[in-house]
């Protein structure tokens, strides 16, 4: 356990009744780097996701944020303390424009409450301004301010996916949680996804990706994880865990030539 | 409090609740082959009552009832065909409120067609007057009628599901409707046919009860509820379960008596059912992980 | 600062309406129809609450008219007692509110039809009791609760020489609890019950505690029912049992779906409407049937509300 990782997981475990789903996984997100836990089906990656991102409670182990316990944290303190999350099966608001569904990302970053709010304009003005520059500034990013007006579920699925990006960034969180970003694109979209996950790096944004797109993955991590029935099987560069042994069977089978 | 006097709650907590039971059912089954949560159950108890009254001038009572039934079960089918069946993938919620309407709106045509008075449908033995003794206690022959007839129909739809080709594909459409529309069965004809069975099953209820409890237009709501708790306690869709839930909330109704005041007797049934709904939303008697198909068997 | 002024001028014309038919009304000698008009206004407040609630946050609730029976008994019985009569309304509305409280921390971890049933059974409960119960009259309910004193001369009461002001009374809080909804709905606040609405796993996500806007937009929606039952029990001076059955609680989630869910304009004009003809008699003996006819007829045809599907129709060429 260093100094300068953001996150630690350490010695986690998790049972579904008699199943032993993540058995002893353990490994760290280095702060401003691009972390990828990669294995085949039913590897536990989904698992291992939703217990960082607060939707399950580990049944032993610990997840730590700068030191901080927070395992069992509900999702949205676990939001409060800086960390974003996207859905694999990307969920815009519906009835909301692309906009107001940035807005809401944004939540956090502003103040309010029944009865401030009731006050309207009143108080509020100023900072409904704030809100609404700052998103279309995120949005203008990311290269989609020309959807801000539109509907969200009007999208393509493409354009849904970089909408929910800026979502989880309007909050201007400490660690990103990507669950799949490749999952639905295209070649030339997740192309696309890819850079502009890597251009995060250098906005102290420290991304964790859980993927099965080796694309994506290999060429933009720094440090890669692979897991396979619950447990960590390699950690370390692309390169050094595309030519472990173990990994390459467990991927391919054993007993390829 | 004597024996008797026990017994005798204990008789007419388990008679009432055999109803509640008959109502659970009959959510249990609609609930199983459609999803959607039937609020306008009560209401066929309502208008089987209402209609063996008013054909009971006409009629020997046998035939009155026989009539009331067939009439309440074609009135079903005819609510599920025009309201429900044309509907494609409508959310529970909409479901849930569009059958609270119904149930409205059914009531209202008990008012207008009949009255807002009481009615009664005649003793099916005897009269008000006769009671029989059993065990030590002085019964109302009606009583055994609805223990009698609400056992019957329990058996008989065990008996329907369990070895009848009919009532097998309902189970395999209750399970899995994809494969068992994969399989042949067509569904719609099942939804159909158990909209018949429940409403039928209702209006026999209404009609065995209607001597005791009588009968009047704005009866289906809170049997509606009570049923639905009756329901929610053995768990959605478990029909062998919604049996012991009813006799369950009958007598503890009829136990309620003798502490609470009169009034605050329909209190009892509901907070059951808040009680389940947020402690234990998937009723006492569910298994683990399994969903329950009509009998309680995933 | 035009952006304010649009925001505005609609509230300002309502207001005007509402002058206007005032004016109306009286030069042609006809200002009985305020009665029913002011009457109208109070139901018209619990529907807006309801608005909020099933519209906005997306939370359904089949036992509202339990929050409004419990502020007109509120205040019924501590006006009749007689011993602080002007602590009837801030009481009702206390007691609206703690009780929406206790019953929405449990209730509102339920969802779908479950959430319907619970509701459902918390409105039946609320009858009961108010039927079972001799401090509240039972089958007939409270009568002669005398008039509600406000300030300078003005007072909550049924009375002829209080008819115009009663009516403006009325209104003008429907018109501020409109307002207020409205803020609350561009807010930030409002854009989070919409998130909640849409998705409450992303919402929470995101960071939106879930479980206490929701909680938030309950209490708010019982506070406008039970102080629209406080100050309805004063004008009328007298409540009755029906107020709290399920066939009001029906009545208003029509009147919610006839406006158009999350549409408050819609709600407001569907409520007014809507209710004013069915105090008029317009609708005989027929009146719960058509409400309930109305609910399965949009819920049917139109479930996201009248008025959204004719702007769909004028959208699509």
């Amino acid at each position: 356990m260093s100094g300068g990782a953001l996150l630690c997981v350490r010695d986690l475990h998790h049972w579904f009744g008699g199943l032993h789903v993540i058995n002893g996984v353990e490994f760290n997100c280095e702060s401003g780097a691009i972390r990828a836990v990669i294995g085949p089906n039913g590897a536990g990656k989904t698992t291992l996701f939703n217990l960082v991102a607060g939707t399950l409670c580990p049944t032993s182990g610990a997840i730590e944020l700068q030191g901080k316990p927070i395992q069992g944290l509900p999702p949205h303190k676990i939001a409060a303390l800086g960390i974003s999350r996207t859905f694999q099966s990307t969920r815009l608001f519906p009835g909301m424009t692309v906009l107001e569904n940035v807005m809401v990302g944004h939540h956090l970053a502003e103040h309010g409450g029944f009865l401030r709010d009731m006050g309207g304009r009143l108080f509020n003005s100023r900072q409904e301004n704030r809100m609404r520059r700052q998103c279309m500034e995120i949005l203008d990013g990311l290269g989609v301010a020309d959807l801000a007006e539109q509907q969200a579920r009007d999208l393509p699925f493409g354009r849904q996916r970089v909408v929910e990006l800026a979502r989880a960034l309007a909050s201007g969180p400490r660690l990103l949680l990507l669950d799949e970003p490749a999952c639905g694109l295209n070649p030339s979209e997740t192309e696309e996804m890819a850079l502009r996950i890597a251009g995060l790096r250098g906005r102290g944004v420290t991304v964790l990706i859980v993927e099965h797109d080796m694309s994506l993955v290999m060429g933009i991590s720094d440090r890669v994880v692979v897991l396979s029935y619950g447990r960590v099987i390699a950690e370390g560069t692309p390169r050094e865990v595309q030519a472990n042994d173990e990994v390459v069977s467990v991927y391919l089978g054993a007993g390829d030539a | 409090m004597g024996a008797a006097q026990l017994l005798q709650y204990l008789f007419s907590g388990v008679a009432t609740g055999s109803i509640y039971a008959i109502v659970g059912i009959g959510f249990n089954i609609i609930y199983s082959s459609t999803g959607i949560i039937n609020f306008a159950q009560g209401e066929f108890l309502m208008l089987g009552g209402m209609i063996a009254v008013s054909l009971q001038g006409f009629l020997p009572l046998p035939l009155a009832i026989a009539a009331a039934v067939a009439l309440t079960g074609l009135l079903g089918i005819a609510v599920q065909l025009v309201f429900l069946s044309w509907l494609k993938k409508p959310g529970i919620l909409r479901m849930i409120i569009i059958t609270i309407g119904l149930s409205i709106l059914i009531r209202e045509v008990g008012l207008h067609v009949w009255d807002e008075k009481v009615h009664a449908l005649a003793y099916w033995t005897g009269d008000e007057t006769t009671s029989l003794a059993v065990l030590g206690a002085r019964v109302s022959p009606q009583v055994l009628w609805v223990l009698g007839i609400s056992a019957l129909m329990v058996i008989g739809l065990t008996l329907f599901f369990r070895f009848t080709l009919t009532g097998k594909a309902m189970r395999a459409c209750a399970s899995n409707s994809t494969a068992a529309r994969l399989c042949g069965i067509r569904a719609s004809s099942l939804v159909t046919l158990s909209f018949f069975i429940a409403s039928a099953m209702g209006a026999l209820a209404g009609c065995v009860v209607s001597p005791i409890t009588q009968t009047q237009y704005d009866m289906g709501t809170s049997l509606a509820v009570k049923g639905f708790t009756c329901a929610v306690l053995g768990g959605l869709g478990n029909v062998s379960a919604a049996v012991g839930a009813g006799i369950l909330i009958g007598v503890l109704e009829s136990a309620s008596i003798s502490v609470l005041p009169l009034a605050y007797k329909d209190v009892v049934a509901l907070t059951i059912m808040l009680a389940i709904l947020l402690l234990r939303p998937q009723g006492l008697f569910a298994g683990v992980g399994r969903r329950a198909g009509p009998l309680g068997r995933g | 600062m035009t952006n304010a002024r649009a925001r505005n001028l609609p509230l300002l014309l309502l207001a005007a309406l509402i002058v206007s038919i005032q004016v109306v009304l009286s030069a042609m000698k006809a200002d009985f129809y305020l009665t029913q008009l002011t009457m109208s206004a109070w139901y018209t407040l619990v529907a807006l609450g309801l608005c909020l609630l099933m519209g906005y946050a997306g939370q359904v609730s089949m036992g509202h008219a339990g929050f409004f029976a419990i502020g007109g008994y509120t205040a019924a019985v501590i006006s009749t007692a007689g011993a602080a009569p002007w602590l009837s309304i801030p009481t009702a509305v206390l007691v609206t509110a703690a009780v929406s409280l206790l019953v929405g921390i449990p209730v509102l971890r339920l969802k779908g039809h479950y959430l319907a049933m619970a509701t459902l059974a918390f409105g039946f409960i609320v009858s009961r009791i108010i039927l079972g119960t001799t401090l509240f009259g039972q089958a007939d309910g409270i009568s002669d609760i005398p008039a509600y004193k406000l300030f300078a001369g003005l007072a909550i009461s049924g009375r002829r020489t209080f008819r115009i002001q009663n009516f403006y009374i009325a209104w003008g809080v429907v018109l501020a609890g409109l307002g207020l909804a409205l803020n609350l709905v561009r807010s930030r606040t409002g854009r989070a019950l919409r998130a909640i609405h849409g998705d409450e796993e992303a919402a929470a996500s995101v960071g939106i505690d879930v479980a206490r806007h929701k909680l938030a937009v309950f209490v708010l929606s019982a506070v406008y029912a039970g102080l629209a039952g406080a100050c309805l029990a004063h004008f009328n001076a007298g409540i009755g049992p029906s107020e709290g059955g399920i066939m009001k609680s029906v009545r208003y989630v029509a009147l919610v779906a006839a406006g158009g869910m999350a549409n408050l304009w819609g709600t407001l004009a569907a409520s007014a409407i809507l209710t004013f003809l069915s105090l008029r008699g317009a609708f005989g003996l027929f009146d719960d049937a058509v409400f309930g006819g109305i609910l399965v007829a949009i819920m049917l045809f139109a479930p996201e509300g009248v008025f959204s599907v004719l702007q769909r129709k004028r959208k699509t060429p």
